[in-house]
Protein backbone atom coordinates (compact mmCIF):
# COMPACT_ATOMS: atom_id res chain seq x y z
CA UNK A 1 0.00 0.00 0.00
CA UNK A 2 2.80 2.39 0.92
CA UNK A 3 4.16 1.89 -2.61
CA UNK A 4 1.34 4.07 -3.86
CA UNK A 5 1.98 6.91 -1.42
CA UNK A 6 4.17 8.90 -3.88
CA UNK A 7 1.39 8.64 -6.47
CA UNK A 8 -1.13 10.02 -3.99
CA UNK A 9 1.21 12.86 -3.04
CA UNK A 10 1.80 13.65 -6.71
CA UNK A 11 -1.93 13.60 -7.41
CA UNK A 12 -2.67 15.95 -4.52
CA UNK A 13 0.12 18.30 -5.61
CA UNK A 14 -1.08 18.24 -9.22
CA UNK A 15 -4.68 18.99 -8.27
CA UNK A 16 -3.53 21.74 -5.93
CA UNK A 17 -1.35 23.20 -8.66
CA UNK A 18 -4.35 23.42 -10.96
CA UNK A 19 -7.03 24.44 -8.48
CA UNK A 20 -5.11 27.01 -6.40
CA UNK A 21 -4.65 29.64 -9.16
CA UNK A 22 -8.29 29.23 -10.21
CA UNK A 23 -9.46 29.63 -6.62
CA UNK A 24 -7.21 32.66 -6.12
CA UNK A 25 -8.52 34.24 -9.31
CA UNK A 26 -12.09 33.64 -8.14
CA UNK A 27 -11.37 35.14 -4.74
CA UNK A 28 -9.72 38.13 -6.38
CA UNK A 29 -12.71 38.63 -8.65
CA UNK A 30 -15.11 38.48 -5.71
CA UNK A 31 -13.07 40.96 -3.72
CA UNK A 32 -12.04 43.49 -6.35
CA UNK A 33 -13.36 43.24 -9.88
CA UNK A 34 -17.12 43.21 -10.36
CA UNK A 35 -18.75 41.20 -13.11
CA UNK A 36 -19.83 43.24 -16.08
CA UNK A 37 -21.83 41.15 -18.49
CA UNK A 38 -23.50 42.81 -21.44
CA UNK A 39 -25.44 42.16 -24.58
CA UNK A 40 -22.43 42.25 -26.90
CA UNK A 41 -20.14 40.45 -24.50
CA UNK A 42 -22.57 37.57 -24.10
CA UNK A 43 -23.16 37.27 -27.82
CA UNK A 44 -22.38 33.88 -29.32
CA UNK A 45 -20.18 35.04 -32.16
CA UNK A 46 -17.13 37.22 -31.87
CA UNK A 47 -16.38 38.41 -35.40
CA UNK A 48 -17.78 41.91 -34.81
CA UNK A 49 -20.82 41.39 -37.01
CA UNK A 50 -24.24 40.69 -35.63
CA UNK A 51 -25.45 37.21 -36.42
CA UNK A 52 -28.49 37.10 -38.66
CA UNK A 53 -31.10 34.42 -39.17
CA UNK A 54 -31.35 30.97 -37.74
CA UNK A 55 -28.49 28.54 -37.15
CA UNK A 56 -30.78 25.60 -37.97
CA UNK A 57 -30.51 25.77 -41.73
CA UNK A 58 -30.69 22.80 -44.09
CA UNK A 59 -27.64 21.79 -46.03
CA UNK A 60 -27.96 20.46 -49.54
CA UNK A 61 -27.33 16.74 -49.67
CA UNK A 62 -26.22 16.74 -53.30
CA UNK A 63 -22.59 16.23 -52.42
CA UNK A 64 -23.26 12.49 -52.09
CA UNK A 65 -22.80 12.27 -55.87
CA UNK A 66 -19.24 13.52 -55.55
CA UNK A 67 -18.67 11.04 -52.76
CA UNK A 68 -19.84 8.11 -54.91
CA UNK A 69 -17.79 9.12 -57.93
CA UNK A 70 -14.75 9.74 -55.75
CA UNK A 71 -15.08 6.21 -54.35
CA UNK A 72 -15.37 4.71 -57.84
CA UNK A 73 -12.46 6.46 -59.48
CA UNK A 74 -10.09 7.10 -56.61
CA UNK A 75 -10.54 4.58 -53.82
CA UNK A 76 -11.15 1.70 -56.21
CA UNK A 77 -7.84 2.39 -57.96
CA UNK A 78 -6.00 2.12 -54.65
CA UNK A 79 -7.53 -1.28 -54.03
CA UNK A 80 -7.16 -2.51 -57.60
CA UNK A 81 -3.40 -2.01 -57.71
CA UNK A 82 -2.49 -4.45 -54.88
CA UNK A 83 -5.21 -6.74 -56.20
CA UNK A 84 -3.52 -6.87 -59.60
CA UNK A 85 -0.07 -7.40 -58.09
CA UNK A 86 -1.20 -10.30 -55.87
CA UNK A 87 -3.59 -11.71 -58.48
CA UNK A 88 -1.78 -14.95 -59.32
CA UNK A 89 -1.34 -15.95 -55.70
CA UNK A 90 -4.94 -15.31 -54.66
CA UNK A 91 -7.33 -17.98 -53.45
CA UNK A 92 -10.73 -18.39 -55.12
CA UNK A 93 -12.45 -17.00 -52.04
CA UNK A 94 -10.39 -13.80 -52.08
CA UNK A 95 -11.03 -13.44 -55.83
CA UNK A 96 -14.81 -13.70 -55.37
CA UNK A 97 -14.72 -11.28 -52.48
CA UNK A 98 -12.78 -8.73 -54.53
CA UNK A 99 -15.20 -9.16 -57.42
CA UNK A 100 -18.14 -8.39 -55.11
CA UNK A 101 -16.36 -5.22 -54.00
CA UNK A 102 -15.68 -4.15 -57.59
CA UNK A 103 -19.23 -5.02 -58.61
CA UNK A 104 -20.65 -2.79 -55.89
CA UNK A 105 -18.64 0.16 -57.10
CA UNK A 106 -19.45 -0.56 -60.76
CA UNK A 107 -23.12 -0.62 -59.82
CA UNK A 108 -22.61 2.85 -58.40
CA UNK A 109 -20.99 3.95 -61.65
CA UNK A 110 -23.87 2.54 -63.69
CA UNK A 111 -26.34 4.32 -61.47
CA UNK A 112 -24.49 7.63 -61.72
CA UNK A 113 -24.19 7.20 -65.49
CA UNK A 114 -27.92 6.59 -65.82
CA UNK A 115 -28.63 9.64 -63.71
CA UNK A 116 -26.63 11.71 -66.21
CA UNK A 117 -24.01 12.88 -63.69
CA UNK A 118 -21.16 12.13 -66.09
CA UNK A 119 -22.57 14.40 -68.80
CA UNK A 120 -21.16 17.93 -68.81
CA UNK A 121 -23.98 20.44 -69.06
CA UNK B 1 4.43 52.64 2.41
CA UNK B 2 6.74 55.59 2.28
CA UNK B 3 9.03 55.55 -0.78
CA UNK B 4 12.12 56.58 1.23
CA UNK B 5 11.65 53.79 3.77
CA UNK B 6 11.06 51.36 0.95
CA UNK B 7 14.31 52.17 -0.84
CA UNK B 8 16.14 52.14 2.51
CA UNK B 9 14.81 48.66 3.22
CA UNK B 10 15.74 47.57 -0.30
CA UNK B 11 19.36 48.59 0.34
CA UNK B 12 19.32 46.30 3.36
CA UNK B 13 18.03 43.45 1.23
CA UNK B 14 14.38 43.63 2.31
CA UNK B 15 11.99 43.80 -0.60
CA UNK B 16 8.57 45.22 0.15
CA UNK B 17 5.62 45.58 -2.14
CA UNK B 18 1.87 46.07 -2.16
CA UNK B 19 -0.89 43.98 -3.67
CA UNK B 20 -1.64 46.85 -6.03
CA UNK B 21 1.94 46.99 -7.28
CA UNK B 22 2.07 43.25 -7.83
CA UNK B 23 -1.27 43.29 -9.61
CA UNK B 24 -0.29 46.14 -11.92
CA UNK B 25 3.16 44.68 -12.53
CA UNK B 26 1.61 41.44 -13.66
CA UNK B 27 -0.99 43.13 -15.84
CA UNK B 28 1.32 45.58 -17.54
CA UNK B 29 3.70 42.82 -18.58
CA UNK B 30 1.09 40.55 -20.10
CA UNK B 31 -1.02 42.80 -22.29
CA UNK B 32 -2.38 40.70 -25.11
CA UNK B 33 -3.41 42.69 -28.17
CA UNK B 34 -6.27 41.80 -30.44
CA UNK B 35 -5.03 40.62 -33.85
CA UNK B 36 -6.86 43.29 -35.71
CA UNK B 37 -5.71 45.64 -38.43
CA UNK B 38 -7.72 48.03 -40.58
CA UNK B 39 -5.25 49.55 -43.01
CA UNK B 40 -1.57 50.22 -43.67
CA UNK B 41 -0.80 50.91 -39.97
CA UNK B 42 -1.43 47.22 -39.40
CA UNK B 43 1.70 46.46 -41.45
CA UNK B 44 3.75 48.51 -38.99
CA UNK B 45 1.97 46.76 -36.12
CA UNK B 46 2.91 43.39 -37.61
CA UNK B 47 6.50 44.58 -38.06
CA UNK B 48 6.57 45.66 -34.40
CA UNK B 49 5.54 42.18 -33.33
CA UNK B 50 8.21 40.48 -35.44
CA UNK B 51 11.83 39.79 -34.53
CA UNK B 52 13.34 43.12 -35.54
CA UNK B 53 11.31 45.26 -33.10
CA UNK B 54 10.12 42.36 -30.99
CA UNK B 55 7.01 43.37 -29.08
CA UNK B 56 7.52 40.15 -27.10
CA UNK B 57 9.98 42.05 -24.91
CA UNK B 58 6.94 43.72 -23.37
CA UNK B 59 4.99 40.49 -22.96
CA UNK B 60 2.66 41.51 -25.75
CA UNK B 61 3.53 39.18 -28.59
CA UNK B 62 0.41 37.05 -28.13
CA UNK B 63 -1.93 38.56 -30.71
CA UNK B 64 -5.27 36.95 -29.99
CA UNK B 65 -7.67 36.15 -32.81
CA UNK B 66 -10.65 36.47 -30.46
CA UNK B 67 -11.73 39.55 -28.50
CA UNK B 68 -12.60 37.26 -25.59
CA UNK B 69 -8.90 36.71 -24.88
CA UNK B 70 -7.53 40.16 -25.67
CA UNK B 71 -6.67 43.03 -23.31
CA UNK B 72 -5.64 45.65 -25.82
CA UNK B 73 -7.18 46.86 -29.03
CA UNK B 74 -4.72 48.52 -31.38
CA UNK B 75 -6.90 50.45 -33.81
CA UNK B 76 -4.41 50.35 -36.65
CA UNK B 77 -5.72 52.23 -39.63
CA UNK B 78 -8.58 54.14 -41.19
CA UNK B 79 -11.91 53.47 -39.53
CA UNK B 80 -14.59 53.80 -42.17
CA UNK B 81 -18.12 54.52 -41.07
CA UNK B 82 -19.13 51.10 -42.28
CA UNK B 83 -16.45 49.47 -40.12
CA UNK B 84 -16.99 51.57 -36.97
CA UNK B 85 -19.93 49.53 -35.57
CA UNK B 86 -17.86 46.36 -35.88
CA UNK B 87 -14.88 47.98 -34.13
CA UNK B 88 -17.06 49.14 -31.24
CA UNK B 89 -18.72 45.74 -30.99
CA UNK B 90 -15.35 43.98 -30.88
CA UNK B 91 -14.28 46.38 -28.14
CA UNK B 92 -17.46 45.59 -26.22
CA UNK B 93 -16.74 41.91 -26.48
CA UNK B 94 -13.32 42.23 -24.89
CA UNK B 95 -13.28 41.38 -21.19
CA UNK B 96 -12.19 43.99 -18.66
CA UNK B 97 -9.56 45.30 -18.07
CA UNK B 98 -9.23 46.53 -21.64
CA UNK B 99 -7.24 49.27 -23.28
CA UNK B 100 -7.17 50.99 -26.64
CA UNK B 101 -4.25 52.39 -28.61
CA UNK B 102 -5.35 54.56 -31.54
CA UNK B 103 -2.49 54.06 -33.99
CA UNK B 104 -1.85 56.55 -36.75
CA UNK B 105 -3.38 59.74 -38.09
CA UNK B 106 -6.52 57.99 -39.38
CA UNK B 107 -7.42 56.28 -36.14
CA UNK B 108 -6.95 59.44 -34.09
CA UNK B 109 -8.56 61.96 -36.42
CA UNK B 110 -9.37 60.61 -39.86
CA UNK B 111 -5.92 61.61 -41.11
CA UNK B 112 -5.51 62.29 -44.83
CA UNK B 113 -9.04 60.99 -45.40
CA UNK B 114 -10.61 63.37 -42.88
CA UNK B 115 -12.63 65.14 -45.59
CA UNK B 116 -13.97 61.85 -46.91
CA UNK B 117 -17.69 61.31 -46.53
CA UNK B 118 -17.19 57.72 -45.39
CA UNK B 119 -14.38 58.09 -42.85
CA UNK B 120 -14.84 58.28 -39.11
CA UNK B 121 -12.87 61.23 -37.74
CA UNK B 122 -11.23 59.34 -34.91
CA UNK B 123 -12.22 56.20 -33.06
CA UNK B 124 -12.19 58.17 -29.79
CA UNK B 125 -15.67 59.38 -30.77
CA UNK B 126 -17.06 56.01 -29.73
CA UNK B 127 -14.65 54.22 -27.41
CA UNK B 128 -12.28 55.56 -24.73
CA UNK B 129 -8.76 55.67 -26.17
CA UNK B 130 -5.84 55.35 -23.77
CA UNK B 131 -2.93 56.26 -26.02
CA UNK B 132 -2.95 58.18 -29.31
CA UNK B 133 0.00 57.82 -31.70
CA UNK B 134 0.41 60.31 -34.54
CA UNK B 135 2.13 59.35 -37.77
CA UNK B 136 1.16 58.16 -41.20
CA UNK B 137 1.89 55.38 -40.56
CA UNK B 138 3.75 55.57 -37.23
CA UNK B 139 6.97 53.58 -37.22
CA UNK B 140 7.18 50.48 -35.01
CA UNK B 141 9.27 52.53 -32.55
CA UNK B 142 6.29 54.84 -32.11
CA UNK B 143 4.09 51.85 -31.35
CA UNK B 144 6.65 50.62 -28.83
CA UNK B 145 6.60 54.04 -27.22
CA UNK B 146 2.82 53.96 -27.08
CA UNK B 147 3.09 50.57 -25.51
CA UNK B 148 5.47 51.77 -22.83
CA UNK B 149 3.17 54.73 -22.18
CA UNK B 150 0.29 52.31 -21.74
CA UNK B 151 2.40 50.22 -19.36
CA UNK B 152 3.08 53.33 -17.28
CA UNK B 153 -0.62 54.10 -17.30
CA UNK B 154 -1.48 50.58 -16.13
CA UNK B 155 1.17 50.86 -13.43
CA UNK B 156 -0.50 54.03 -12.09
CA UNK B 157 -3.96 52.49 -11.79
CA UNK B 158 -5.37 52.15 -8.30
CA UNK B 159 -6.84 48.97 -6.91
CA UNK B 160 -9.21 50.56 -4.42
CA UNK B 161 -10.68 53.95 -3.61
CA UNK B 162 -12.68 56.42 -5.64
CA UNK B 163 -9.97 56.77 -8.29
CA UNK B 164 -9.72 53.05 -8.94
CA UNK B 165 -9.46 51.67 -12.44
CA UNK B 166 -12.60 51.43 -14.55
CA UNK B 167 -12.76 47.66 -14.57
CA UNK B 168 -12.75 47.60 -10.75
CA UNK B 169 -15.66 50.02 -10.51
CA UNK B 170 -19.07 48.38 -10.83
CA UNK B 171 -20.74 51.69 -11.71
CA UNK B 172 -18.64 52.41 -14.76
CA UNK B 173 -19.67 50.84 -18.05
CA UNK B 174 -17.85 48.01 -19.73
CA UNK B 175 -19.81 48.25 -22.97
CA UNK B 176 -20.29 51.32 -25.10
CA UNK B 177 -23.25 51.91 -27.41
CA UNK B 178 -22.68 50.52 -30.88
CA UNK B 179 -23.51 53.10 -33.58
CA UNK B 180 -25.68 52.14 -36.51
CA UNK B 181 -24.67 52.64 -40.11
CA UNK B 182 -27.37 55.11 -41.12
CA UNK B 183 -28.35 56.69 -44.40
CA UNK B 184 -26.06 59.71 -44.15
CA UNK B 185 -23.88 59.17 -41.10
CA UNK B 186 -23.43 56.91 -38.14
CA UNK B 187 -26.35 57.05 -35.72
CA UNK B 188 -25.42 58.59 -33.32
CA UNK B 189 -22.39 60.34 -34.92
CA UNK B 190 -20.50 60.16 -31.62
CA UNK B 191 -20.90 58.92 -28.08
CA UNK B 192 -21.33 62.07 -25.92
CA UNK B 193 -20.23 60.15 -22.82
CA UNK B 194 -16.82 59.62 -24.41
CA UNK B 195 -16.31 62.52 -26.80
CA UNK B 196 -17.73 65.98 -27.31
CA UNK B 197 -17.11 68.31 -30.20
CA UNK B 198 -14.57 70.99 -29.23
CA UNK B 199 -16.11 74.36 -28.50
CA UNK B 200 -14.77 77.29 -30.50
CA UNK B 201 -13.72 80.16 -28.25
CA UNK B 202 -13.44 83.55 -29.92
CA UNK B 203 -11.56 86.33 -28.27
CA UNK B 204 -12.84 89.88 -27.95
Amino acid sequence: MSDYLPVVILAVAAIGFAVTPLALARLWANKFSPKKPGEDKNATYECGLESKGDAWIQFKSEYYLYAIIFLIFDVETIFLLPFAVAFTGLSAFAFVEMMIFVFMLVAGLVWAWQKGVLTWK
Amino acid sequence: MDQGLKSELQKQGVFTTTLEELYNWGRKNSVWPLGFGLACCAIEMIAASMSRWDLARFGAEVFRPSPRQADLMIVAGTVTKKMAPQVVRLYNQMPEPKYVIAMGACAISGGPFKQGYNVLKGIDRFIPVDVHIPGCPPRPEALLHAFMTLQEKIDQQQLTGAGRARHLNADKPSEFPVPEFGEHDLQPPNNPAVWRAPVLKRQG
